[in-house]
């Protein structure tokens, strides 16, 4: 886990899908400089669309082990299937059928097997492929189409975070698992989001599992105008810093659709994105202000949070 | 009879790109033909246009969660050793004694521990996973549901939106499901749409609405389910508009039509109204595709 003292990890991410997660962390990295840049929306990676580099080695394959029956042994005792709580095994007619797509993985089918009928095969789930762009390193994950489960991958990803140095972790849209395997055990989480409707109830969500998860985070909120102050006004009334606004600019926009870099096209924004990390690392070393809380944990206590480091309990 | 009903499911591949904006619009004008219904369970937003009254609401409860029972607890760490999913850890306690602890978020509920916890000092309850609902809304019956906070199972909580919404289709002689799915390609977007009778992807014409596309087009090729696709704020790029809709046909798909940028888009969602329930420029370009689709 990250102290925030030699490495800082910083995780972007967002309820509601759209609102330009991928935007803020490519940006972030590009006037960071010397970073590590990981894109953990291994669905639809898009990272690689604006910050492209030279290819670094062949890319990893990634996989998930999966139960293979020997049926010369097997005898048809349905040990593993009423075992597997995923529904990955079912026997018919003494014969074992595996659904590989269902299989997470455990490998409790093959300690259960009382024959000894089952060893664990790699299956391919997906990619995961390093770059070097200047002075920035990117790392994606890239799902295979027809695989369901994201998990493994984004855990494959996060295995390339580096042991000095930063990292911005570029983080799935939702609330659900491939989502909480990015931001475990990251220092800091940029929740964007826009003023609509859509934007702050999805930003509601997004809190709601920061909060679970006990991390400290704050709010971008882009294409702001000054027609609906509902996300600001939520922002206020909760005591979730908004760390930056991106104003509503169609330039912006029209960059974005050609795969430009807002910082490239309109440098103009430069020094929004450079106080944005100023500010995340100012966060950081005070994080009484980051809205920390787990009701569950020893480090939330009383209402008041307390210090980083000062008594940890297991989430922390 | 369940063959007559179709299902159409709306995904985007890559996230914000319309879809439930696109949904609510189809929702208004299928209203009385149509059961709607929510699969993007986590961050589901349907219901912020369509002001659902809610008439049931039911727990759903999937899969299991392994707690270990401290007093039981020898700290032997064989739980840890065998968790695939870095679930488990030893923490040493205040009285010098070192205990195993599950972190119920990062559990995936295979049951390992439980079964081979040499102190069978493993619980396995149910978990609870979220809450799906039956409600009424101004143009139809519509079951939508709620992911608890970082829970595991969106795919089976998918499956049980979209079993309840046929059900209700059947009782109801409706012969339409319209279904806001969620973006990505994995687990709750496969739960969406295997089985259906078409997808709708809306796409934007940007560089990353191109690569998402193909790569959602693929898995529903995958599932062969056929596909059509619109191009929301089509004229923010004209050129990546071609681009797209050349990629789409070359994929199989078939393009359904533009929609143009519109700001009403915003101002409808704010008025809790559906694009075509206002007086919006896109509104004429939404009921295009919706005809495109074959629905009227």
């Amino acid at each position: 886990m990250g102290t925030g003292r030699n490495r800082m990890i910083i995780a972007v991410a967002s309820g509601k899908g759209g609102t330009g997660k991928t935007t803020v962390a490519a940006n972030l990295a590009r006037v960071r400089g010397d970073v590590t840049l990981l894109d953990c929306d291994v669905e639809e990676p898009n990272v690689h669309l604006f910050i492209s580099g030279e290819p670094q080695g062949e890319p990893e394959v990634v996989s998930l082990l999966v139960p293979e029956v020997d049926e010369s042994r097997c005898d048809g005792c349905a040990a593993c299937s009423n075992f597997c709580a995923f529904k990955a095994l079912a026997v018919l007619d003494k014969r074992v059928l595996v659904f590989a797509e269902m299989c997470h993985g455990c490998g409790g089918c093959a300690r259960v097997c009382p024959q000894g009928a089952i060893r664990e095969v790699p299956k391919r789930v997906g990619v995961v492929e390093t770059m070097g762009a200047g002075g920035v390193t990117v790392v994606q994950g890239r799902l295979d189409v027809g695989v369901a489960m994201a998990p493994p991958l984004v855990r494959a990803v996060k295995a390339h975070i580096p042991k000095t140095g930063d990292a911005i972790l570029d983080a799935p849209p939702g609330t659900s698992c491939p989502v909480v395997a990015t931001l475990r055990e990251t220092d800091f989480v940029v929740l964007v989001t826009e003023p609509t409707p859509f934007g702050l109830n999805d930003l509601k969500l997004a809190v709601e599992v920061v909060r679970e998860l006990g991390l400290p985070f704050g709010v971008v909120v882009n294409r702001a105008d000054s027609s609906d102050d509902r996300v600001t006004t939520y922002c206020r009334e909760a005591s979730i810093p908004i760390l930056a606004e991106i104003p509503d600019d169609r330039r912006v926009a029209e960059a974005y659709s050609r795969g430009e870099l807002m910082v490239d096209a309109l440098p103009e924004y430069r020094p929004l994105f450079e106080q944005l990390y100023t500010d995340i690392v100012r966060l950081l070393q005070n994080p009484l202000i980051a809205g920390v809380a787990r009701a569950s944990c020893p480090c939330f206590m009383g209402g008041t949070p307390m210090p980083r480091g000062a008594l940890q309990g297991p989430h922390c | 009879m369940s063959a007559a009903i179709q299902e159409c499911v709306i995904i985007s591949g890559k996230g914000g790109t319309g879809k439930t904006s696109v949904t609510a619009s189809f929702a208004v004008l299928a209203a009385g033909r149509a059961v709607l219904a929510d699969c993007d369970v986590d961050a589901a937003d349907l219901h912020l246009v369509l002001t659902p009254k809610m008439i049931t609401k039911a727990d759903f409860k999937s899969g299991n969660e392994a707690v270990i029972r401290s007093e039981a607890c020898t700290g032997c760490g064989t739980c840890v050793e065998l968790c695939r999913f870095e679930a488990i850890r030893c923490v040493r306690r205040p009285d010098g004694k070192t205990r195993c602890e599950v972190d119920p978020i990062a559990c995936e509920g295979c049951g390992v521990c439980v079964r081979f916890c040499p102190g069978k000092a493993v619980d396995f309850p149910e978990r609870l996973c979220g809450e799906w609902m039956f409600s009424e809304t101004r143009c139809g019956p519509m079951v939508h549901a709620r992911l608890s906070t970082a829970a595991e199972n969106s795919g089976k909580l998918v499956a049980t939106v979209r079993q309840e919404a046929r059900r209700v289709a059947e009782e109801r002689g409706l012969p339409l499901i319209i279904t806001d799915g969620p973006p990505g390609i994995g687990c709750p977007v496969i739960a969406s749409v295997s089985g259906a009778d078409r997808v709708l992807v809306v796409t934007e014409p940007t560089v990353s609405g191109e690569h998402d596309l193909e790569r959602v087009l693929k898995l529903a090729r995958h599932f062969v389910i056929p596909a059509f696709v619109c191009i929301n704020k089509w004229d923010i790029n004209p050129e990546m508009t071609e681009r797209i809709e050349q990629t789409a046909r070359k994929m199989g798909a078939t393009v359904a039509g533009r929609i143009r940028y519109d700001r009403a888009v915003t101002s409808a969602q704010r008025a809790e109204q559906a694009v075509v329930e206002i007086d919006a420029p896109s509104a004429e370009d939404v009921r295009a595709v919706w005809r495109q689709m074959g629905f009227e």
